[in-house]
């Protein structure tokens, strides 16, 4: 391990915590409508938006409502986004005469950016025209953001409160998490990218001349537009040479900057955050990965802020990061080690001041295999899902590490609003597991945890594994589902396996050799991202508005504490067994089986 | 929840004009009014006219060059309008057949060069449209171009010197070389 990687992750994680922590006090304010002067003067936008909508901000809404509303709201995001792709080549901005999606790829997209997961099973610069970009997908990127934040904010009250009837008002959380956090942090961060080479206009591709010409093949199109196929059926290839090369443009740093800061993830480009014009530099591959963070670790600290108790905040904080740093190891550990095909054939894969070595098949050279590492652990602890590199291309072990990340149910760190109230869902979990041991009612934070709490949060559980593995199950028996299947062996299994872990769990990044803009892929995953987005939401509102109706106890000698290291390795247990118990077996099939395969042949 | 639907449609719409209109073209415009070179691709411009983008590889085969990572992009490589890897997992036959076709193409190119070759530079970026080789993999082609260019190979050592970038703010990211300006500037030495 190098003194470099020491430094990049040491780097990483507390320049992470500085900005953090102040932020999550100023969201603690923010949310109770206490704006510090420098923020204050946007309080008429967020009363005009109440006014125009028919809103009263001090309408406290029971949990049913709440959820009533976040449910709206989405159906509404998913019909606007479904209906901007229809339409796309019959609205302005659209430059590139970008067709209209089919009705399963925009119903995929649909769900995909309501329900913050951001899986494409398009490619960016040649399916999307700008103004779906900007008025369609970046709006749910803030939106579904705030949607996620607005619902940790609930479940916080459910704690906070006593005896209440309510657990907050939908519109003012989700109004207030838009203006007063998403919009500021992603000007700043979106200007901070374009420093950085990311590109932002609204001109059309440019074209520029190639240094050398380069001969290639394309398929021969007839001329009815269609390509022209051999008597085997398989296209007609005709030479060709380019001299000149596209580069694609767009409106791309506002639209990354939420990306990450919301945990979305869904590139501007194809290739994502790989992408020269989308991450450009180790600079800005940093300042995503930070975004990326962000608030999710802010929120630790809003959360130990409302409870009265900073340190509750920083065990769980604690928790996430423990798995997160003992993850990146591994997975650090396997890139780098690489793939021992490059050592048959002779190549020089030792890594060094000169060059990353290891494995870079599906990488870029200006991050190596340090950032990238930690990008990929990154964005699948979170559930953002941007990549910096091809994961379909990792070592198996490397594979394993965000799969696994994101079955655990994105709650190490995960989602804005939605990786914290995950996160809580397994505490009481923990706190229940403890209550047994000792033979106690189980409390937490001064709230009874008793079985209404406890089918929620079962419900909570288990929604995402029954659709991560029923959905891979029936993608591997039937014919629809294997034909999208792009690597041979155990590897195709683990590309089916990552795909419905990352849209059950709205993570959103792909083994993206699956072939996924089918009718298939397109309903079944969409279908999965609603199910396991919605029944979470639901069950943690329902917990939320439960534990408000609730008094508050006073700790007795029986209270487990719920801020000390043994209370962090309890919830650091409670999430690893879950998360290995539910998914072993299926890991079993693909990624460990390949790693074997992959030292066997050594 | 029907009740809800009409806070929900204002609110969508006043939001979707905030984050969806009025934000973006504020980042344009502030992007387009202070860093336009930035914002526009930062295109390479030799005699005012653009001959590339310093952060868009280009594709090299000719052995006179140096040759950038390999790239996947269809149809042809570096096609910065459809970025995209592979997507070959680690034991795909096809990867194996990948990487030997590529290092059959660079022993070809150079006989004499019985260093091992970088990894990076038989393995394809993600993107397919990486600008960049690490500082070995420039170093394994130097006595190739030198020798086809006529040029001493501490002349070309140095160029490629100029054209490396190190570890932005000193410890961020890896060294790398840019390959398309590295090439320009040998087409302007020697032709």
């Amino acid at each position: 391990m190098s003194a470099n990687l020491l430094l990049q992750y040491g780097f990483f994680f507390a320049v992470l915590f500085l900005l953090a922590w102040p932020l999550g006090l100023y969201m603690a304010r923010a949310y109770q409508g206490d704006l510090p002067a420098w923020m204050a003067w946007l309080r008429p936008l967020e009363r005009g938006c109440y006014r125009l909508a028919g809103i009263h901000p001090d309408d406290d809404m029971g949990w049913r409502r709440y959820a009533g509303a976040v449910l709206a709201f989405s159906l509404l995001g998913v019909l606007a986004v479904y209906a901007l792709q229809r339409l796309q080549l019959w609205l302005p901005f659209n430059p590139q005469a970008m067709a209209n999606t089919t009705p399963d790829l925009a119903f995929n997209t649909a769900a995909s950016f309501v329900t913050n997961t951001n899986w494409q099973s398009y490619g960016g610069e040649t399916t999307m025209s700008y103004l779906t970009q900007m008025l369609g997908l970046a709006v749910q990127n803030f939106l579904s953001a705030a949607t996620g934040m607005a619902v940790v904010v609930a479940l916080m009250r459910g704690f906070q409160r006593k005896e209440a009837g309510g657990i907050g008002n939908f519109w003012v959380d989700m109004v207030r998490s838009t203006l007063y956090v998403l919009l500021p942090l992603s000007l700043i961060l979106a200007l901070a990218l374009v420093s950085q080479g990311v590109v932002q206009s609204v001109a059309p591709y440019a074209s520029v001349p190639l240094t050398q010409a380069v001969d290639y093949e394309q398929p021969k199109v007839g001329a009815d537009g269609q390509p022209v196929l051999d008597a085997e059926g398989k296209p007609v290839l005709e030479a060709a040479t380019a001299k000149e090369q596209t580069l694609a443009l767009g409106p791309a740093a506002s639209q990354i900057a939420i990306k990450h800061l919301g945990t979305n993830g869904g590139g501007f480009f194809n290739a994502n955050s790989s992408h020269p014009y989308e991450n450009p530099t180790p600079v800005s591959n940093l300042l995503q990965m930070l975004a990326i963070v962000l608030i999710p670790a802010a929120l630790c600290f809003t959360f130990g802020r409302w409870v009265g108790d900073l340190r509750q905040g920083l065990a769980i904080l604690a928790a996430m990061t423990a798995i997160l740093v003992a993850l990146l190891a591994v997975e650090v550990w396997a890139e780098q080690a690489g793939n021992p095909l490059f050592e048959r054939f002779g190549l020089a894969t030792q890594g060094s001041e000169l060059m990353a070595g290891g494995n870079m098949e599906g990488k870029e050279a200006r991050f190596g295999i340090s950032a990238t590492s930690l990008f990929i652990t990154v964005t699948t602890a979170v559930s953002c899902g941007a990549v910096n590199a091809m994961h379909d291309s990792l070592t198996p072990l490397g594979g394993l590490v965000p799969m696994w990340l994101m079955q655990l149910g994105e709650v190490v760190f995960g989602g804005v609003g939605s990786g914290l109230y995950g996160m809580l869902v397994f505490a009481i979990v923990g706190v229940f597991v403890a209550g047994l041991m000792i033979g106690r009612t189980p409390e937490y934070l001064g709230k009874k945890i008793e079985a209404y709490e406890m089918k929620m949060a079962a419900v909570a559980i288990l929604a995402t594994p029954l659709a991560v593995l029923l959905g891979t199950a029936l993608s591997v028996m039937v014919e629809a589902g294997t034909a999208g299947i792009f690597n041979p062996g155990a590897h195709g299994f683990s590309e089916v396996l990552y795909a419905f872990s990352s849209a059950a769990n709205n993570n959103g990044s792909a083994f993206a050799g699956l072939g996924a803009n089918t009718p298939y892929y397109n309903t079944a995953l969409g279908l999965a991202m609603l199910f396991g987005r919605f029944m979470i939401i639901a069950a943690v509102l329902a917990i939320a508005g439960s534990l408000a109706a609730k008094k508050r106890i006073p700790p007795s000698a029986g209270t487990l504490p719920t801020h000390t290291p043994l209370f962090v390795v309890l919830l650091i247990g409670t999430v690893i067994v879950v998360g290995a118990l539910t998914f072993l077996p299926s890991l079993a099939l693909g990624p460990v089986v390949e790693h074997l395969q992959m030292v066997g042949i050594r | 929840m029907l009740k809800e639907l009409k806070p929900a449609l204002i609110l969508l719409v006043l939001l979707s004009a905030l984050t969806g209109a009025a934000y973006p073209a504020l980042v344009t415009g502030l992007a387009q009014a202070t860093l336009p070179d930035q914002a526009n691709g930062s295109l390479l411009k030799e005699n005012g006219q653009a001959v590339g983008s310093r952060l868009i590889g280009q594709p090299f085969s000719e052995p006179r060059y140096f040759w950038g990572r390999p790239s996947a992009t269809a149809p042809m490589p570096y096609n910065g309008g459809s970025s995209g890897g592979a997507n070959l997992g680690p034991l795909n036959p096809a990867l194996e057949a990948a990487v030997q076709e590529r290092i059959n193409a660079l022993k070809a190119a150079d006989p004499g060069q019985q260093a091992p070759i970088p990894v990076d530079l038989v393995t394809a970026s993600a993107s397919g449209l990486d600008p960049h080789i690490s500082p070995a993999a420039a170093r394994w082609q130097a006595p190739r171009v030198a020798r086809l260019r006529g040029l001493p190979e501490v002349q070309v050592l140095a160029l490629l010197e100029r054209h490396t970038e190190g570890r932005q703010w000193g410890f961020l990211g890896e060294p790398r070389v840019n390959v398309l300006t590295l090439n320009r500037a040998l087409d302007r030495v020697a032709p």
